[in-house]
């Protein structure tokens, strides 16, 4: 099984343990991931706000490099990224603006490679394998965090339902884990905020740990590192928000699913966490 | 030659801003075989019509084309203005140049043109028209009502007192429809069953009526004045002849924990049971699904406890023909339950509400009698949050429209908990109030002043439960768009008002047209409010939008009044748009060879073998005959015919070849 | 299949009553805007539409050809519609061998309540046809035809 793997830059960086627990799952389940050629920026933060050609020009240089190699799928584990390519997938579904982008980029474009996230790769190619491969289940009461870039706008991306997603939540269960009903799912974590308004992003993301830790989430489980930075590596401004502090570990899905799998706290990148994952 | 006056109507403006009519007339005066072309700005007024019938006179004129509107506007009234001219009414057609070309264009040299090549067709059409007879049928002098609500009943009562039968379907055990569920009404706070239980009972007692409750419409053929109804009668499971109402069996029937329908699913009801205590009729029916007996086999406790013997474990559903002349349905609406809001908890929470379930709860005859108690603990709640345009008004959630009844019934609940709670405080989140109506206005500030119903403008972005409460998250956009947090009790939705379920499927089978929304479509927005495209089915109340009460029994006269109308003649006149067989002098006879390829087209059995025979009796050859009373005139026969031997008058091969012909023979 | 913005195709649309010219009607009443090319020949069914109408167009100078009427299950008499999709899809095939170019014939449902979808379709076929260009192939065997006497009088 080969699928194509656009990183983007948030897994070479800041979140090098949801590259390192992905590139870990997807080995313990024979998927083998190949990497696009010379990728580059999605454009996700300040493109898409500032200039629609460069917003669309840079995803659809990624999906006309993976065109190139022959990918026909291609998984994006980023959230942000995720959002970007499929959007632009969907935009340049227009004629005008698929000739405007290809006649920049200089090289084809069809729009024909499949974008998936973490959670599409897992289900499709590993449900059965996880099932199969489970040394050590998952037995904790975690919250799902899906925020927003990973399931909205729902017109384009088509994935799962939009104010109460669920796909997390069935893979939780699917490695012995149980999952809570809770209100938090998919509202903001502030990230738009992350450099200008620390304060807002404080504020908000402190509401999501304070639900999940009210109703009793021994971690959060998310799929998107931004979501995982803010309320993992501003916990120290979230307590302050917050009348009981929270210590509760912020892991990726994939993360999850390896320690089920029997991978190694190393292996999945656990020890780089803020937050100290004791699970 | 033909003498062809041809009459082009500016329709005020309508039509001359994008169409330059003068030109058209011109144009349309040199045609070959047009005696008489003239422009004026009102066609279809007075003066309007009397130029034609003038024209009709001076010049002999043997066709007219009117270039004005869609003819399904004008085309009767200026084919009577013709007939009164003394000129065959099928000897005039209409040209659609504002529908079809002048309102869907734009100024310009194009569109002109467009509206000469429109005329031109119509003229070439008329040049074959042929003088056509109307055909009188005969009216079956009875009325079928579909669905028992306030619309239903309001139309039943009207036609039965003018003197004609009626037929009233309902497809529940009781007829009373979602006005019996309500508690109090807008504006006036009547109690909602005292003033329709009385009509109910009049229902069941008026000598001209004939009810059937549990029972379905099957199909409908026919045409107006003479439909067929096959009514499927749903086995009841009980002997209403013998029944006599005592309600032993509901009580002893060990099924108890049905969701009921009537107190939409906050209280419960028995296997066999009456909806509610006023049902009329007031006899009990069994629920199959949910009978011990009809599960496993075993239990017939109701059969023991019945001293007339009236259980029937075998009955079947049966089905019965009426014949009637005319339909009103009246099969009213639905609305969106709380699971279809995901960011309202996908009515997982159980004190969140629809707008009909707290109706119930604020019934006398409701499962808390009255008292508002939160579903989840019975606790009274003290805070109380209700959030109009529940899916409407939302294009995303695929319900573009205003419920319209939201407006008001949300106040009246507001109204109604602040009396019965007095130390409650209420919330209102609303995107605009829509009180258009008598008293309607006054009502709203009468809650919000008198009764210090706490009005908010903006939206709910999500409610969740935490700790028992239900956290409302809002927003306030009259107050500089500040986030509002509620820790409310209980939370009510006005949920979206939406086409009853099976309306699509009822549609289908009597042919009328719905909207995309599964509405049933009137004939005309303004001016045919309770005709459908079909002729002979009016519609009234809420299965053509949602409307209130009052509305709706107007509606429902309304209908009546077209029935009582429709009743008033012995025999009814037909367009003669019917399909004929063509009839020649012997030895030909006919080109028909008898193939009858058009009785397999034919959905209306209309097509008949004839026997011609010789002087001497001798049978000559078989042929097919149009039966007249029976063809409704599609015309797929004539599509079919393989010699060309049936036609249909009105749209003959003749004439729609004289239509294209003139478009390109340029 | 090169466009050609100076040439306006000439299309007759053939509609039932009860659907397509009720919903071109609601076209007109909402005051969408469509191309001037299309004009309607009105009939009470599409199942009473003779191929041979089609036909007949091309030969007069028709560039393309709509037939709409009711969605399934909508029709006015029951089944017209289907017995007019059915006839469509044996017709095609055979126009299909005959050598026409049925991409010229648009056949479609448009119900009373569908006004923009007419306009839709309405803009659609005009596009089609103009990148088509003109339907000349068809004139030309139709004029030969008519000279050689094979025309229907003969």
């Amino acid at each position: 099984m080969k699928i194509g793997f656009y990183p983007g830059c948030s897994l070479t960086g800041s979140s090098r343990e949801y590259n390192e627990s992905v590139v870990a799952v997807a080995k313990a389940l024979d998927i083998e991931l190949i990497e696009i050629n010379d990728w580059n920026c999605c454009g996700a933060t300040a493109a898409h706000a500032m200039n629609e050609e460069l917003s669309l020009s840079l995803p659809a240089r990624i999906m006309a490099m993976a065109e190139k190699q022959g990918l026909t799928e291609v998984v994006v584990p980023c959230a942000a990224c995720y959002n970007r390519l499929k959007v632009t997938q969907h935009e340049l579904e227009d004629d005008t603006k698929r000739s405007r982008v290809i006649d920049i980029l200089k090289m084809p474009y069809q729009g024909s490679s499949r974008i998936i996230n973490v959670l599409q790769l897992l289900e499709m190619y590993g449900a059965e394998n996880i099932k199969a491969k489970i040394t050590r289940p998952f037995a904790h009461k975690v919250a799902c965090y899906y925020g927003c870039l990973l399931v909205r706008p729902h017109s384009i991306l088509k994935f799962d339902r939009v104010e109460d997603p669920q796909s997390m939540d069935t893979m939780i269960k699917m490695v012995g884990g149980t999952t809570l009903d809770w209100a938090f799912k998919t509202e903001c974590c502030g990230a738009g905020f992350s450099v200008s308004r620390t304060d807002l992003v404080a504020k908000l993301s402190g509401n999501i740990l304070k639900d999940a830790a009210d109703r009793g989430a021994e971690a959060l489980i998310v799929a998107c590192p931004m979501c995982q930075s803010n309320l993992d590596m501003r916990r120290g401004a979230i307590n302050k928000t917050l009348e009981t502090p929270s210590d509760i570990p912020v892991i990726y899905i994939t993360q999850a699913i390896g320690l089920a799998l029997g991978l190694s706290a190393q292996e999945l990148g656990l020890k780089r966490h803020f937050v100290t994952v004791e699970l | 030659m033909s003498k062809i006056g041809v009459f082009i109507c500016h329709c005020g403006e309508n039509i001359s801003a994008t169409v330059d009519v003068e030109r058209v007339a011109r144009e349309i005066g040199g045609m070959e075989g047009v005696a008489h072309a003239i422009d004026y700005k009102y066609m279809c007024s007075d003066p309007g019509q009397t130029f034609i019938k003038e024209a009709v006179k001076k010049y002999g004129l043997d066709g007219v084309v009117v270039g004005a509107c869609s003819p399904r506007m004008h085309e009767p009234t200026f084919r009577r203005a013709c007939a009164e001219a003394g000129l065959n009414p099928y000897l005039c057609e209409m040209a659609n140049l504002r529908e079809h070309c002048s309102w869907v264009h734009e100024k310009s040299e194009e569109t002109t043109e467009k509206a000469i090549d429109l005329v031109k067709m119509l003229v070439e059409k008329v040049k074959k028209n042929k003088p056509l007879d109307s055909i009188k049928v005969p009216v079956t002098k009875k009325a079928l009502v579909i669905g028992g609500g306030i619309a239903g009943i309001q139309a039943s009562l009207d036609i039965a007192n003018t003197g004609h039968k009626v037929i009233l379907v309902e497809r529940d055990p009781s007829i009373g429809g979602h006005m019996s569920q309500l508690s109090e009404t807008f504006p006036t706070l009547d109690c909602s069953q005292c003033i329709l239980t009385p009509r109910m009972v009049e229902v069941a007692q008026h000598p001209n009526i004939k009810l059937y409750t549990y029972a379905e419409l099957e199909s409908l053929e026919g045409f107006i004045g003479n439909f067929k109804a096959k009514i499927r009668l749903k086995a009841k499971s009980v002997n209403y002849s013998t029944c006599t109402g005592c309600g032993a069996c509901i009580q002893k029937c060990p099924v108890k924990k049905i969701p009921s329908e009537f107190n939409a699913g906050l209280g419960t009801r028995t296997a066999i049971y009456v909806p509610f205590p006023q049902a009329v009729p007031n006899k009990p029916v069994i629920d199959r699904v949910n009978c011990n007996y009809y599960k496993r086999g075993a239990c017939k406790i109701c059969e023991k406890t019945c001293q007339v013997g009236s259980i029937e474990w075998d009955k079947e559903d049966e089905i019965i023909t009426e014949e009637v002349g005319a339909v009103v349905l009246a099969t009213g609406f639905d609305v969106k339950g709380t699971d279809f809001f995901p960011e309202y908890g996908y009515g997982q929470y159980k004190d969140v509400l629809t707008g009909l379930q707290f109706e119930r709860l604020a019934s006398a005859s409701g499962p808390t009698f009255g008292e508002i108690r939160r579903p989840s603990d019975g606790a009274v709640p003290k805070k109380i949050v209700f959030i109009a345009c529940a899916g409407s008004r939302d294009p995303a959630k695929g319900i573009p429209y205003c419920s319209k009844i939201c407006c008001m019934y949300t106040a009246k609940h507001a109204m109604l908990y602040q009396h019965k709670v007095h130390d409650g405080e209420s919330t209102v989140f609303y995107m605009d109030i829509r009180a258009g109506g008598k008293n309607y206005e006054e009502f709203v500030r009468r809650a919000i002043e008198e009764d210090t119903v706490n009005y908010v403008r903006g939206r709910v972005a999500r409610v969740y439960e935490k700790n028992g409460k239900l956290i409302v998250k809002g927003v306030d956009t009259l107050l500089g768009g500040e986030q509002v947090e509620i820790e409310a009790d209980m939370v009510v939705l006005a949920t979206a008002g939406v086409a009853n379920c099976g309306s699509e499927q009822l549609a289908q089978k009597l042919h009328v047209s719905y909207d995309p929304y599964h509405f049933f479509a009137e004939a005309h927005p303004k001016l045919k409010p309770v005709e459908t495209n079909t002729a002979g089915i009016y519609l009234a109340g809420a299965c053509q939008a949602p409307k209130d009460i009052p509305e709706t029994v107007g509606m429902a006269s309304g209908a009546a009044v077209k029935v009582a109308a429709l009743f008033s003649n012995d025999e009814l006149v037909r367009e003669p748009v019917v399909a004929v067989v063509n009839r020649l002098a012997p030895p030909l006879y006919s080109t028909c060879v008898g193939c009858f390829m058009c009785e397999t087209a034919c959905p209306y059995n209309a097509i008949e073998h004839e026997e011609i025979k010789g002087r001497d009796g001798s049978l000559i050859r078989n042929s097919a005959r149009v039966n007249q009373g029976l063809c409704q005139g599609c015309g797929t026969c004539v599509a079919f015919c393989r010699s060309k031997s049936i036609d249909i008058q009105g749209y003959t091969n003749e004439q729609v070849y004289a239509e294209v012909m003139s478009l390109l023979n340029d | 299949m090169s466009s050609n913005t100076d040439f306006e195709p000439k299309i007759i649309a053939f509609v039932c009553n009860w659907c397509t010219y009720a919903g071109a009607d609601l076209t007109g009443t909402s005051r969408l805007k469509y191309a001037t090319n299309v004009k309607i020949v009105r009939f009470p069914c599409t199942g009473r539409i003779d191929f041979l109408l089609l036909l007949k167009s091309f030969a007069q100078g028709a560039d393309g050809v709509i037939v709409s009427g009711c969605h399934p299950n909508d029709c006015h008499y029951t089944s017209g519609n289907f017995h007019a999709r059915r006839r469509w899809i044996a017709f095609r095939s055979v126009l299909d061998l005959m050598g026409v170019d049925i991409r010229r014939i648009q056949y479609s449902w448009v119900s009373a309540a569908e006004g923009s979808k007419w306009a839709d379709l309405v803009n659609n076929t005009v596009a089609d046809i103009r990148a088509l260009g003109p339907y000349a192939e068809y004139q030309k065997v139709a004029d030969y035809l008519e000279k050689e006497g094979y025309n229907e009088e003969a």
